[in-house]
C-alpha cells in the first residue's frame, strides 16, 4: 500500500463527520508536510503562482543549510581547541558517552561536527517539541492549520542561542515567541514581530546574566575540575578594549569572516551566511532591497561615527568591515530582516526599513554600553515601525498621483 | 550643543514616555485605532509639552522651589509642596489659551487637533513630563529640549502603535482577547523593541 493510499484510507476519519474530526489540523500538517498542497483557494483574490507558503519556508530552511553546518563545526571546533589546549581528553556528562569515542581533536572536521551536533541537537529538538505542541494546541482550538511557518522560526530560534543555554531556558523562550508572538495575533502571517526574535529578545531581557552577548561559552562540562569557560566576542572585546585590541585576543578580520570565533550557533560565519543569503535572494524569496538597504544603513552610520571619533569610547573606531563580520548582524540581515511578514511591504518602504535596521544597529552597538549586540533589537526595532513606513510610503504615492491628475 | 542633542535623543527614545515609562496609556491604547488620529493627538502633545514644560519650570524657578521667592523679599520660602497643584493649574491653563488662540488666530490648526486639545489636559503623560522635569532640575533651556523631546517621543510611539494596529486589522485575534486585550499585548511587545536604547548614556 502505497503512502498516499494510506492517508486516503484515515482522511475520513479526519473529515467533517469523522471520529477524529476535532484533530483534523493534525491530519493536515502531515498530509501538507508529505505531499503538495493540492487544495485550490475557495474566494477570491485567486493568484497563480508557484510560490507558495509551504515552498517559501522550505527554501529558507535550506538557505539556513550552510551556517548551521559551519556551526556545529565552529562549535566543536572552539570547544575541542580549549579542551586540547588544556590536555583534556575525556569529559564528563552524558554528551561524553559519544564525545570520548568520537575524540577531541580539533583538527579532526568529523569530531568538531559531533560535538556541536551534541549541543545544537538538544536545544532544536526541545524547540520543536514545546514549540510545536503549542502551534497543535492552538491549531486545534483556533481550527486553523499548522503549516511550516514554525519550522522556519524554530531553526532560526535554535541558531541564534548561544550553545550552552540551558534547556529549560530554550523552552520557555520559545513558548513565549509562539504564543504571545505569533498565535495571539493568529498564527503564521498575522504576527507583527519575528517570532524567534521575540523569543530571543525575551529570554535576553529575562536571563541576562546567562545571555549577555559580550562573552559566550566555549565549554561547559570540560573535565569536571573546570566549571566553564567563557571567551570574550568581538563585541564584548570592541566595547571592553577597542578594536585594537583584537590582535590581543587573536581576532583576524579573516577569521571573523570565516566564522572561526566564538558565538552564538550560526551567527559566527559571515561567508556561510552570505551563501544562503545568495540562494535566498536568487530565489527571490528574501528581496534583496531590504539587503541593500541594510548594508547603506550600517556602512552610513559606522563610517560617520568612524569620521567623528571618540576620546572615550573604542567602539566609535569600528570600520564597517567588522561590523559585517562580528556578531549576529548577517545573520539578522540575511534571515530576519528579509522576513516578509514583519518587514515593509512597499519596495520604496523596504530601503527604509533596512536602513532603519542597519543604523539602528550600529547605534546600539556603538552608543549602548549596555548591549554589546544590537541587531537582535535594531530588528524588533524595525518591526515596530515597518506598517508605519508603508503607510507614509503609500500616502506619499497617493498624493503624488493625485496631483498628477488634478 | 552636544548636552542638548543628547538630552533631545535620550528624552525620545532612551526615557520613551509611553514606551519605557508606560504614561499616558489610556489616551495611548483608546485614541491609536487610526493612524491619522494618532498623529494629530501626537502632534497636539508635541505642542503642549513643549509649552508646559518651559512653563512650569519658570514657576518653579521662580515661585516655587527653595529660595525663588527671594526676589519677593521671601528668601528662606519654599513652595516645592504646592508644585502638584500649580503644575496641574498651569497646564489647564496653558491649554485653554492655546485652544482660545488657536481657535481665534488659526482656525484650520484648530480644526485639525478638535478635540484632542482639551482631552490631553488630564493626560499624565503631560503631568509627568513635568514631574520629570522638577525631579531632574533642569534648567530652563533643557526643560525647552525635554519638553519638547519627551512629547515627540509619545507622539512617535503612538503613531507607530496605530500603524501596527491598523496592520493588526487583518489578523486573526482569539476572541477574548480582541481590542484592548490584545492592544496591550502589542503596547508590551513594542516596548520590547524600545529596550534596545535602556541604557544608553548621552
Amino acid at each position: 500500500m502505497s503512502l498516499r493510499q494510506k492517508f486516503e484510507n484515515v482522511a475520513p476519519l479526519f473529515e467533517a463527520g469523522g471520529r477524529y474530526h476535532k484533530y483534523y489540523p493534525i491530519y493536515e500538517m502531515v498530509e501538507t508536510f508529505v505531499y503538495a498542497i493540492n487544495t485550490p483557494t475557495k474566494v477570491a483574490p485567486h493568484v497563480r503562482q508557484d510560490l507558495d507558503l509551504k515552498r517559501t519556508m522550505i527554501y529558507v530552511v535550506l538557505a539556513t543549510i550552510p551556517a548551521l553546518l559551519f556551526g556545529l563545526y565552529n562549535v566543536g571546533y572552539q570547544a575541542n581547541w580549549v579542551l586540547q589546549g588544556m590536555g583534556v581528553t575525556e569529559t564528563e556528562g552524558w554528551r561524553s558517552l559519544i564525545l570520548d569515542v568520537v575524540g577531541y581533536n580539533p583538527n579532526n572536521i568529523f569530531a568538531n561536527v559531533i560535538h556541536g551536533l551534541m549541543y545544537w541537537l538538544p536545544i532544536y529538538v526541545v524547540t520543536v517539541v514545546v514549540g510545536g505542541a503549542c502551534e497543535v494546541v492552538f491549531s486545534l482550538i483556533r481550527k486553523h492549520e499548522v503549516n511550516e511557518g514554525f519550522l522556519v522560526t524554530s531553526i532560526l530560534y535554535s541558531l541564534i542561542l548561544p550553545p550552552n543555554t540551558p534547556l529549560w531556558m530554550v523552552a520557555i523562550g520559545i513558548i513565549f515567541g509562539v504564543v504571545i508572538g505569533k498565535e495571539v495575533f493568529g498564527g503564521t502571517g498575522k504576527n507583527f514581530l519575528n517570532p524567534a526574535l521575540v523569543a530571543r529578545a525575551f529570554l535576553y531581557f529575562a536571563y541576562p546574566a546567562s545571555l549577555s552577548g559580550d562573552s559566550v561559552w566555549r565549554v561547559v562540562d570540560g573535565a569536571g575540575k573546570l566549571d566553564g569557560y567563557s571567551g570574550a566576542t568581538i563585541l564584548g572585546v570592541g566595547a571592553n578594549q577597542g578594536p585594537a585590541a583584537f590582535a590581543d585576543f587573536g581576532f583576524t578580520w579573516w577569521d571573523a569572516f570565516m566564522g572561526f570565533v566564538p558565538g552564538s550557533i550560526a551567527e559566527t560565519s559571515t561567508f556561510a551566511i552570505l551563501l544562503g543569503g545568495v540562494f535566498l535572494l536568487g530565489t527571490k524569496i528574501g528581496n534583496w532591497r531590504m539587503v541593500a538597504g541594510c548594508m547603506i544603513g550600517m556602512i552610513g552610520l559606522s563610517s560617520l561615527l568612524n569620521a567623528i571619533g571618540s576620546d572615550t569610547n573604542p567602539m566609535f573606531g569600528l570600520p564597517w568591515h567588522w561590523h559585517l563580520v562580528a556578531g549576529g548582524f548577517a545573520f539578522g540581515m540575511i534571515f530576519m530582516v528579509t522576513e516578509p511578514v514583519s518587514g515593509s511591504m512597499t519596495n520604496t518602504g523596504r530601503w527604509i526599513y533596512g536602513a532603519l535596521i542597519g543604523t539602528a544597529c550600529v547605534f546600539i552597538r556603538v552608543i549602548n554600553p549596555a548591549f554589546p549586540e544590537g541587531m537582535m533589537l535594531a530588528i524588533l526595532f524595525g518591526n515596530i515601525f515597518a506598517p508605519l513606513i508603508d503607510y507614509a510610503i503609500i500616502k506619499a504615492n497617493i498624493s503624488r498621483r493625485m496631483q498628477r491628475h488634478v | 550643543m552636544e548636552h542638548y542633542l543628547g538630552l533631545l535623543i535620550t528624552s525620545m527614545f532612551v526615557e520613551n514616555m509611553a514606551l519605557s515609562f508606560f504614561l499616558g496609556m489610556c489616551t495611548f491604547l483608546a485614541v491609536s485605532k487610526k493612524i491619522e488620529t494618532a498623529l494629530g493627538l501626537g502632534v497636539a502633545v508635541v505642542v503642549v509639552q513643549s509649552i508646559t514644560v518651559p512653563a512650569n519650570n519658570l514657576a518653579l524657578q521662580y515661585l516655587l522651589d527653595d529660595g525663588a521667592l527671594a526676589w519677593l523679599g521671601f528668601p528662606e520660602a519654599n513652595l516645592r509642596f504646592l508644585s502638584l497643584i500649580t503644575f496641574i493649574g498651569i497646564i489647564a491653563a496653558m491649554v485653554q489659551i492655546l485652544e482660545m488662540f488657536l481657535d481665534k488666530y488659526v482656525p484650520v490648526l484648530y480644526n485639525a487637533l478638535g478635540v484632542f486639545l482639551p482631552l490631553i489636559t488630564v493626560n499624565c503623560a503631560i503631568l509627568g513630563g513635568a514631574l520629570f522635569m522638577m525631579e531632574r532640575s533642569y534648567n530652563f533651556p533643557e526643560s525647552v529640549v525635554f519638553g519638547f523631546g519627551s512629547g515627540a517621543g509619545w507622539a512617535l510611539a503612538i503613531v507607530a502603535i496605530a500603524g501596527v494596529r491598523e496592520k493588526l486589522k487583518y489578523s486573526n485575534v482569539p476572541p477574548a482577547l480582541r481590542g484592548l486585550g490584545v492592544t496591550f499585548i502589542t503596547a508590551g511587545l513594542m516596548s520590547l523593541g524600545f529596550m534596545s536604547f535602556s541604557g544608553v548614556q548621552l
